[in-house]
């Protein structure tokens, strides 16, 4: 049992928090003009799909005639919701969101459309219109009530979120008796129970082992949380007192936006402010449609990827003990008018895996890739969504509709998916001439070292009593991943995350306040990891952590790209590298130390097992897949992870030697791999880091591989007949089994395309 | 508004652009709306043969007006298929699925795992064996097309002029 008192901490005093607040009931209805929310959405919807424009507005009357009122009132409210982001993270002590600033502001129309989102994780601007949506449309109005004073948390996958460590809190907005907008705000929590520790798990199958579910259930009246909420938060995680503060840091925010509102209104009217928020949301569609028209081609665009589950020798549960691979086909069109469609018809069904994906997660997911390449600037917000018509086929994975399944890391569906949008985009901003947009893709924010431990009591004792021994593991050391290449320049290196446009690693120090027995001894550029390519890849890096102090410490690792690649590069660019895993228990490191000898800090050259050299220990764990479940580790223990690199682009023979000679002094590529993808050779003096290239050797290797080329190539017609028959002979490991037999199984015309591809009659199935 | 110059352009398409070129005045918005008559004209004066460029696919692929019909040519001047069909269908291809042949490329531990049948199929052009695209899939996957560009709609209705092999047609008609 944690030190912690879990009933009594001061932390936890309502006492302390909460300030006593009575507000008058509004009787419904209490939508606008004497309607009931569900008749505002009804012809919301109505409007939409008739004149194809939100509320049916074809003109922006208020931003033509009165463009300063309009533009000051969004330049407001977008100030309020970054001004409370940035105020209210100070009042949680995570540091997932006071030091990485994984939370996010936004507030909706009365029906649930977003019209404005603060910087920070905007992936949710429209998960929580679809929560919104869900309690008008389930009559909480004169059900369970929507009163001024409110307030309501949602984390249900199923019903508007992305994952069930993102929580959001929602506070109505009235004004006199109307409901004039909502405000939400979304923390990731670093823990909310669940089969294990860990914010994205790993070992969860269904959602009995997620962890906490709020249901978008009310949760508080008159300012205040309800007492069995506060009761059930603080006994239902591992980090009670984070969660508690996680929630104020939220409520603290919503207030604030609620204020603004108030004032905002106050000063213009109600009237005013109704048709601005209205207009607002609609000309975020206008500027989505506008945009692609200028950066897009017509046409169609096809990509595919994928995501291994190497469950067959590493789940905990019989039923999901078993090898599976998740097929995530995309298809974009863009069409005569400026208008967008995604179709993931083919994608796998959902399975027993924490990878399951809800509509809302992969709408969200959408938009916070949109408004990362297409959507800079403008209006952001669900005018953009109304913009694009998505399929993401029902019963999927990217659309399971069963409650039951587990939601609890979507992310390893959503990163793979969406390196396939940023593909299919990237091709349209290179056929219209915009290089510089292109973005063959990313690292997949992972490899999310993850788990918890107990401080031993000696340690414990230099700790403040309320915060308990336990400590959880969950650096967003993932936020820094490389991003893929442009067809321009390279990759960033080392600093990018696709959830989040603000990645941030974080500070050691900081994280090591809260991780107290876990000790980061290195971290380092890791050589060979970008995509190759004319224009490489940005790098990733590579980092290893010691236990110490400490007891009950397991850890896990979610890692991708895994034991396959989940996406390609562009234009002959290679992928990145995949991920590995090393680790050691039982080492010789505290001896070591004392001694003053070398340990290790990285494993630069995993084929000489370079990590082993420095390094002595009873087991020494080295696997070419790079996710591991929860593993119980010592003191001393030593746990190496890396980082992702992004795909490349174009051939890297195309790439100059000057370029390549400043890789190998950067520590981005090793000399030996440099000379056989990009036939560059010279000497490396690795002490002054310098690489001296030898021209006439570089000519020669260079025309070499051409003619590898030339030799090691077959024409399409002989490649067609070997892979054919190893289609019919079904010659694949069972991973790959499961997929052609679960996507032949869930969408008729997948399996149509297939049978069609290879030439194979109607009877086929995998 | 940036207006690129042509020679600004061809110093994109190179990559020579310096960082902060790119940063300030090529990569914000409002981007030059010339921008895509003024990468053809560039890529168009690179290549050696006369047929109008109507897209350019990726660094050595593009689709281009001939008499004949519309294809899709490598920079070499090697015309792979009509634009109708799935240019990967006519390049020379090398697939790699074995540890050896991954590590030409990548360190141990640091690709696929052979075990899980996990392809990288490389596109090479048939004539002069620039690598065009790569694809990393699991074997037995259909070869997809990545892009079929509806290129009448782009010209006609978002440039308000026929495209380039189609700009006779209307007097040819008269």
């Amino acid at each position: 049992m944690s030190k912690q008192d879990r009933q009594g901490s001061d932390l936890h005093d309502p006492g302390t928090t909460v300030r006593e607040r009575k507000f008058d009931d509004a009787e419904p209805p209490i939508g606008w003009d004497g309607q009931t929310l569900q008749e505002m959405l009804d012809e919301s919807e109505r409007l939409a799909e008739e004149t194809g424009h939100y509320q049916g507005l074809d003109e922006l009357e208020m931003k033509e005639e009165d463009r300063f009122t309009y533009e000051r009132l969004y330049s407001r409210l977008r100030g309020a919701l970054v001004s409370a982001r940035e105020t209210a993270l100070h009042v949680s002590a995570s540091p997932i969101v006071r030091e990485i600033g994984e939370l996010c502001f936004q507030v909706y129309t009365p029906e649930g459309d977003s019209i404005a989102v603060s910087t920070g994780i905007i992936v949710h601007v429209h998960t929580g219109s679809l929560a919104i949506k869900y309690m008008i449309e389930q009559d909480y109005e004169h059900d369970r009530g929507i009163q001024p004073g409110d307030v309501f948390c949602n984390n249900d996958n199923d019903l508007g979120n992305v994952h069930t460590t993102d929580v959001h809190t929602f506070v109505p907005i009235f004004y006199d008796d109307e409901l004039v907008a909502w405000a939400d705000g979304v923390t990731h929590e670093i823990d909310i129970g669940g089969m294990t520790r860990g914010h994205d798990q790993l070992a969860s199958t269904n959602r009995h082992e997620d962890g906490l579910y709020a249901t978008c259930e009310k949760i508080g009246e008159d300012d205040k949380l309800y007492q069995d909420w506060r009761d059930r938060g603080q006994r239902g995680t591992r980090t009670p007192m984070y969660w508690d503060l996680d929630e104020k840091c939220r409520l603290a925010g919503c207030h604030m936006i609620r204020e603004a509102i108030h004032d905002m209104i106050d000063e213009v009217g109600v009237d005013t402010f109704k048709q601005f928020i209205y207009e607002a949301v609609e000309e975020g569609r206008q500027t989505m449609e506008s945009r692609v028209q200028e950066r897009l081609f017509p046409g169609t665009y096809r990509e595919a990827s994928f995501l291994p589950i190497t469950w067959g020798d590493k789940a905990w549960q019989p039923g999901s003990r078993q090898d599976m691979m998740n097929h995530l086909p995309v298809e974009v069109t863009v069409d005569e008018d400026g208008g967008m469609e995604l179709d993931m018809e083919g994608a796998s069904p959902p399975g027993p895996h924490a990878f399951n994906c809800a509509e809302g997660s992969m709408e969200g997911a959408l938009w916070v890739s949109l408004t990362q390449c297409l959507l800079h600037d403008g209006k952001v917000n669900d005018g953009a969504h109304m913009a694009v018509d998505t399929h993401y086929p029902e019963g999927s994975v990217t659309n399971p509709q069963d409650p039951e399944l587990s939601y609890h890391t979507p992310w390893a569906t959503i990163f793979p998916t969406y390196q396939g949008v940023w593909k299919c985009i990237s091709r349209g901003f290179f056929s219209r001439g915009f290089r510089e947009e292109v973005v063959t893709g990313y690292g997949e924010p992972s490899d999310a070292i993850q788990g918890g431990g107990k401080l031993m009591d000696s340690f414990a004792d230099a700790i403040p009593d309320a915060l308990g021994d336990y400590f959880p593991v969950g650096p967003f050391e993932l936020s820094c991943q490389g991003l893929g290449a442009s067809a321009c320049r390279d990759g960033l290196d080392y600093a990018y995350a696709m959830f989040n446009p603000e990645a941030d690693l974080g500070d050691v120090e900081e994280w090591e306040q809260t991780q107290w027995g876990l000790i980061q001894l290195g971290r380092k550029v890791k050589p060979n990891t970008a995509g190759h390519g004319k224009y490489r890849g940005g790098t990733g890096w590579e980092g290893m952590y010691t236990v110490m102090g400490s007891e009950d410490v397991s850890l896990y690792c979610l890692s991708l790209p895994d034991v396959t690649w989940c996406s390609s590069g562009m234009s002959g660019g290679y992928p990145h590298s995949t991920s590995y895993s090393v680790r050691a228990h039982d080492t010789d490191l505290a001896s070591r130390t004392v001694k003053g000898e070398p340990y290790s800090i990285g494993d630069d050259r995993p084929g000489d097992h370079q990590f082993e050299q420095n390094i002595e220990a009873e087991e020494i764990i080295r696997d070419q897949s790079g996710m591991f479940w929860p593993e119980e580790f010592d003191n001393y223990d030593m746990l190496h992870y890396k980082m992702s690199g992004g795909p490349g682009w174009g051939d890297p023979l195309e790439r100059p030697p000057e370029k390549c000679k400043e890789d190998i002094e950067d520590e981005v590529f090793t000399p030996d791999i440099v000379e056989q993808v990009y036939g560059v050779v010279g000497e490396y003096d690795a002490d002054d880091r310098e690489f001296t290239i030898d021209e006439d050797a570089t000519r020669e290797r260079r025309a070499e591989i051409r003619e590898e080329r030339a030799e090691e190539t077959q024409s399409f017609e002989e490649f067609f007949e070997e892979e054919k028959d190893r289609v019919k002979k079904g010659d694949w490991n069972d991973g790959v089994q499961w997929m052609y037999e679960g996507v032949f199984e869930l969408s008729e015309e997948w399996a149509d395309e297939f049978r069609g591809f290879w030439d194979l009659g109607d009877n086929y199935s995998p | 508004m940036t207006d690129l110059s042509n020679d600004r352009v061809r110093s994109l398409i190179d990559g020579e652009m310096a960082w902060d070129e790119l940063r300030n005045e090529v990569l914000p918005d409002p981007k030059d709306p010339n921008r895509f008559e003024k990468t053809r004209e560039v890529l168009q004066d690179r290549v050696d043969w006369d047929d109008p460029i109507l897209v350019p696919l990726n660094d050595h692929l593009y689709v281009v007006g001939t008499d004949e019909g519309r294809v899709v040519r490598t920079e070499c001047g090697e015309d792979l298929c009509d634009v109708d069909e799935n240019w990967k269908r006519s390049c020379r291809i090398r697939v790699r699925d074995e540890d050896e042949e991954f590590e030409e490329l990548y360190p141990k531990y640091m690709h696929v795992d052979p075990d899980w049948a996990f392809e990288l199929r490389e596109w090479y052009c048939p004539e002069c064996y620039k690598l065009v695209d790569v694809d990393a899939v699991p074997v037995g996957y259909p070869v997809i097309k990545p892009f079929d560009p509806d290129i009448d709609t782009f010209y006609e209705e978002w440039q308000g002029r026929p495209a380039p092999d189609r700009e006779g047609d209307d007097a040819a008609a008269d």
